[in-house]
């Protein structure tokens, strides 16, 4: 499968402090990989490094083998990204919000385009309203309606689910693992709900203190591990890390 | 560079600006009071000192072009301050923008938002106290010309300062226009102040600008050479903010200020 996304043995220092260490993976067409890690294990500095906001101590992040680093803006036409911490301005409507964010993805019929998100994501109702009077789970799919904008070869969400109730949760998972089947995106996607995870990811990767400790399909890994869940294996991995390999 | 992508940065403004009487005001209120104070202080002045001197086009117009380069300015730094005050840096630096597109939409949008309160001050300042800019001649268009291009500059600079020390920093921009005023003698002379200050006037393309006007009232004409020169250290300046901020930039994003400003995590 063609890779959206290659990261070779990225690092990020801040002075002495190693936020990331030489971490490298991938990932494929059609393929969600979960970035699971305790608070502080590097999952957003390293999501910060792919969408070209945080420059990398050293090591390479090619998206579609476009080298980030050398032809940034090229790379970033083919990513997007929704992220809790991002949201759209709340003085714009939701309908103005999509249409500046489009206007700089140069997404062509634009004016449909914005139609067929609101639809999907079941915003029509709010396409007037300013995006700071919505609910945070309203938001959150706004957030995820701009991400979709560019039909982006790489998606990177960032908790996507985190504000949003169980039922909605559900709808965005089914619609993004549908998008990931039917289209040529790969997504980076980090989450704590490792429910969520397992359903949604093809493949994992724990991240604890900047390094990759563990890898692999997140129905088998548990018990891989000698654990009963995912969530387990979480715990394990944020409280003792040095049980699953060295660091 | 994608003209669709600083158009974007221009129509997020101009959204911001349709929706909002509070944006909207401060663009023609405090310039036209302004106008206003310093027309009647003209006014008076012309009566008590009883000499041949008009100060009209001599203080209120130098009120005005002055009034002009700080909307200049300030429609930078207000545009760059909407994406701080929104938090939403890290959406736009996240996408394909380039430095030079985002700062192309935000001159657009000053030059649309200065327009507006130029117009205001001069149809105050003409109908009201009968300043014509006809008296300045073809020295009018110099004058607008470099005093809006070092507007850009101190606007790009001030957006540098924002970046680099965080949301707090916009309380060192406000009172920059304050600050540079008595060295580029908006209201008197440069040849009242002290060796060092004329220095510095000799640095800062206004200074020109408010001589020639004072030459031009004293009959002499505008200051032809000097208004040149101005408009050279004009575009040194506008050279010199692009490079101040292009390395601020490059800055947030090798220490992750990008990122951390969304947080409000930068003190």
């Amino acid at each position: 499968m063609p890779r959206v996304l290659a990261v070779e043995h990225l690092s990020k220092h801040y002075g002495q402090k190693i936020a990331v260490d030489d971490i490298s993976f991938e990932v494929a067409q059609n393929e969600i990989v979960g970035l699971l890690g305790p608070n502080g294990a590097g999952k957003t500095t390293t999501i910060s490094m792919i969408l070209g906001v945080l420059e990398p101590t050293s090591g390479k992040i090619t998206i579609r083998g476009i080298d980030l680093a050398r032809k940034r803006e090229t790379a970033l036409q083919r990513a997007n990204f929704s992220a809790v911490y991002a949201p759209l301005p709340g003085n714009l409507t939701v309908y103005q919000n999509l249409r500046v964010f489009g206007l700089i993805y140069g997404v062509k019929q634009l004016a449909t385009r914005i139609d067929a998100l609101l639809a999907d994501f079941d915003l029509r109702q709010f396409r007037d309203t300013k995006c700071g009077l919505l609910s945070s789970g309203e938001q959150t799919r706004i957030s995820l309606a701009k991400a979709m904008l560019n039909t982006p070869e790489l998606l990177l969400l960032d908790e996507p689910t985190a504000s949003l109730d169980p039922a909605t949760a559900r709808d965005i998972r089914i619609q993004i693992r549908r998008l990931v089947n039917a289209g040529t995106s790969g997504v980076l996607w980090t989450s704590h709900n490792m429910y969520e995870v397992e359903e949604v990811s093809d493949r994992v990767l724990f991240l604890s203190r900047g390094k990759i400790l563990l890898e692999g399909n997140p129905r088998e890994l548990p018990a891989q591990h000698g654990k009963e869940s995912l969530e387990e294996l979480f715990v394990t991995v944020a409280r003792e890390p040095l049980s699953l390999g060295a660091l | 560079m994608s003209l669709s992508r600083a158009a974007a940065i221009a129509l997020r403004q101009f959204y911001l600006l349709r929706g909002s009487a509070a944006r909207v005001l401060p663009l023609f209120a405090w310039v036209a009071i302004d106008i206003i104070l310093w027309g009647f202080m003209t006014k008076y002045l012309n009566i008590v000192a009883s000499s041949r001197f008009n100060f009209v086009p001599t203080l209120l117009g130098a009120v005005l072009l002055w009034d002009f380069f700080g909307r200049v300015m300030f429609g930078v730094t207000t545009a760059f301050l909407e994406d701080v005050w929104s938090r939403n840096l890290l959406n736009f630096f996240a996408t394909p923008i380039t430095i030079p597109e985002y700062v192309a939409g935000l001159v657009v949008s000053s030059i649309a938002t200065s327009s507006v309160g130029l117009l205001i001050m001069v149809v105050l300042a003409a109908g009201l106290f009968g300043l014509s800019f006809l008296s300045y001649g073809l020295a009018l268009l110099p004058f607008v010309l470099v005093l809006f291009l070092f507007g850009i500059a101190m606007g790009i600079v001030a957006t540098a300062i924002v970046l680099r020390l965080g949301p707090a920093a916009e309380w060192f921009i406000w009172p920059m226009p304050a600050v540079i005023s008595p060295f580029v003698g908006v209201f008197y002379p440069l040849s009242v102040l002290p060796t060092w200050m004329q220095a510095v006037a000799r640095i800062l393309p206004p200074s020109y600008v408010f001589e020639s006007v004072r030459g031009i009232v004293r009959g002499t004409g505008a200051w032809w050479p000097g208004l040149a020169l101005s408009g050279i250290l004009a575009f040194i300046y506008i050279v010199l903010a692009g490079f101040i901020f292009a390395r601020v930039f490059r800055y947030a994003v090798r220490t992750g200020l990008i990122a951390r400003y969304s947080a409000e995590s930068v003190s």
